[in-house]
């Protein structure tokens, strides 16, 4: 049995942390919103461009995208990394990003990702199309699941099924997702939004409707790792990364033994063990919220809810404003937007959290978050426990 | 050595082309095997033959993709559990999409049109709740 990564904890924080045109940005490219948050974060950071000599990022359209990265930036990095493994790929970076500067192949490491998928000029419909070419599924795309959703549909069918849960006790997921949006300027949607408003928006792939979806957003979001020691001289207070995991099981919805039990609980146990944490030594959470169901499913295989229960802890209130567990409380997703891939708004919206500087949506006195990404159709999950200096 | 018939992959087509639903078992740990792999994803072995399953299965999870009447309406997409202790996503073809329960007992069909041969499935008879 492999070790707990212990030995890593508390050794890097994130130093700097940017994002740029979130929402929308007509006219331009992913590339141009990828640079615009790294050049904001490396300044967050206080440092220049010269600085950076590790990169890692992931693109969903380009194979090869870490290179034109690379010559965008105009950087000669001594490590990249450019893992792709869906919207947790900017969580699950973190780990190769650490054992890089601990073997000191570098010293500060870029994590970029941008996306214009909402005003972008190619359309979705024929992404989409390119993707049923370069990506088969031949085993699930001839029955035309409309993909991803129709697979966090079959997820929440069974969840509802073997636990009771309920159509509005999804929803109120997405009012809770609101209700933090609601704080936050920085949000894509903020009107007010009622259980009955998802219960009666339209339905696509049952039992989900349009208001159990992520919105599609434009954006670009970056941060930059260092070494601890380091980033004690650097301006912004620390944000320690006291445990990771990831875990990746299957590609398919299709491939998945249980659909109500995720990676998650593989990529949680290891984020805990290497901090020596468990759930209750948790003050914020943010967990990718593609779908409503994500996070149910998230919150029940991170520890926040034994299996079965999170619907009634949601609707309970507990992670709206004022609950016990404040999570996504940017909007999440669901309301402060998606850009494509939304890993690397979740490490952001905790590192904002544990700065103190989340405005309105701040949570009194948050020392530790953990930030969850999703990849795939269920099919990857990354886990980062973050800290500020009191939590080390 | 390279299969002349090609890979797994191109082996279930043909057999699904020519009206026929197989899948593979290992021959060294028993478990059946889908989707048509070259090792077994429980041992790793290499050794595993096709054969002919039952057909019956059960629907595990299920949803309506929601579509517009004049693009043909909405439709089913089901994971269904065969008794052989496999899942894979197919469609329930002879009930209405809101029909189609989590539990229902259904049955293998193929259905081939020009040529190409596809894999659905009919809830039993009785069986629809
Ligand atoms: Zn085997």
């Amino acid at each position: 049995m492999s070790g707990d990564l212990n030995h890593l904890r508390g050794k890097f924080a994130i130093a700097g942390v940017a994002t740029f045109g979130c929402g929308e940005a007509p006219g331009y490219t992913d590339m141009e919103l990828l640079a615009q948050a790294a050049r904001l974060a490396v300044a967050d950071a206080g440092l220049t461009m010269k600085d950076i000599d590790g990169l890692c990022t992931a693109s969903a359209s380009s194979a090869m995208w870490s290179m034109p990265v690379v010559e965008y930036l105009g950087i000669r990095p001594r490590f990249v990394d450019a893992t792709m493994i869906g919207g947790s790929s900017f969580i699950a970076h973190l780990m190769p990003a650490m054992q890089a500067l601990e073997s000191g192949q570098c010293d500060a490491v870029l994590v970029a990702y941008g996306s214009a998928q909402r005003t972008s000029t190619l359309s979705r419909k024929e992404i989409g199309k390119a993707r049923l070419l370069m990506d088969p599924q031949p085993y699930e795309h001839p029955y035309q699941p409309m993909l991803p959703m129709s697979a966090y549909a079959l997820a929440a069918s069974r969840h509802m099924h073997d636990f009771g849960t309920t159509r509005r006790q999804l929803a109120q997921v997405a009012v809770s997702a609101r209700q933090w949006a609601r704080k936050n300027p920085d949000a894509f949607m903020r009107d007010p939004l009622t259980v009955d408003d998802v219960l009666n928006a339209r339905m696509v792939s049952d039992p989900l409707t349009v208001r159990d979806a992520c919105l599609v957003t434009d954006g670009g979001g970056a941060y930059v790792l260092v070494r601890a020691d380091r980033a004690r001289d650097l301006p912004q207070p620390p944000v320690y990364v006291l445990g990771q995991g990831t875990a990746v099981w299957n590609r398919q919805i299709s491939s998945m033994a249980d659909l109500t039990v995720t990676a998650a609980t593989q990529s949680g146990r290891d984020a805990y063990a290497m901090a020596g944490m468990g759930p209750k030594d948790i003050n914020v959470a943010e967990l990718y919220d593609a779908f409503t169901i994500n996070t149910l499913l998230f919150l029940e295989d991170l520890g926040f809810c034994a299996k079965g229960e999170a619907g009634a802890f949601v609707e309970d209130g507990h992670i709206a404003p004022g609950g016990s567990l404040p999570v996504n409380t940017n909007g999440g997703g669901l309301s402060w937007g998606h850009p494509g891939m939304y890993g690397i708004f979740a490490a952001i919206e905790g590192v904002r959290q544990l700065r103190g500087n989340a405005g309105d949506s701040q949570v009194a006195g948050a020392q530790t978050a953990i930030v969850h990404g999703n990849g795939g159709t269920l099919s990857s999950q990354s886990t980062a426990i973050l800290g500020t200096a009191a939590a080390l | 050595m390279v299969n002349q018939e090609g890979g797994v992959q191109a082996i279930y087509q043909a057999a699904l082309d020519q009206g026929r639903f197989e899948i593979q078992r290992c021959n060294d740990c028993g478990d059946a095997v889908f989707f048509p792999r070259e090792l077994c994803p429980g041992c790793g072995s290499g050794d595993l033959s096709w054969f002919r399953p039952s057909g019956k299965g059960t629907v595990y999870a299920v949803t309506t993709v929601r579509r517009k009447p004049e693009a043909g309406g909405d439709y089913n997409v089901s994971l269904i559990d065969l008794e052989e202790n496999v899942r894979l996503m197919s469609r329930i073809e002879n009930a209405a999409p809101e029909e189609v329960k989590i539990g229902m007992a259904v049955k293998a069909r193929v259905t081939v049109n020009e040529g190409h041969g596809l894999l659905v499935f009919h809830a039993m008879e009785g069986a629809a709740q």
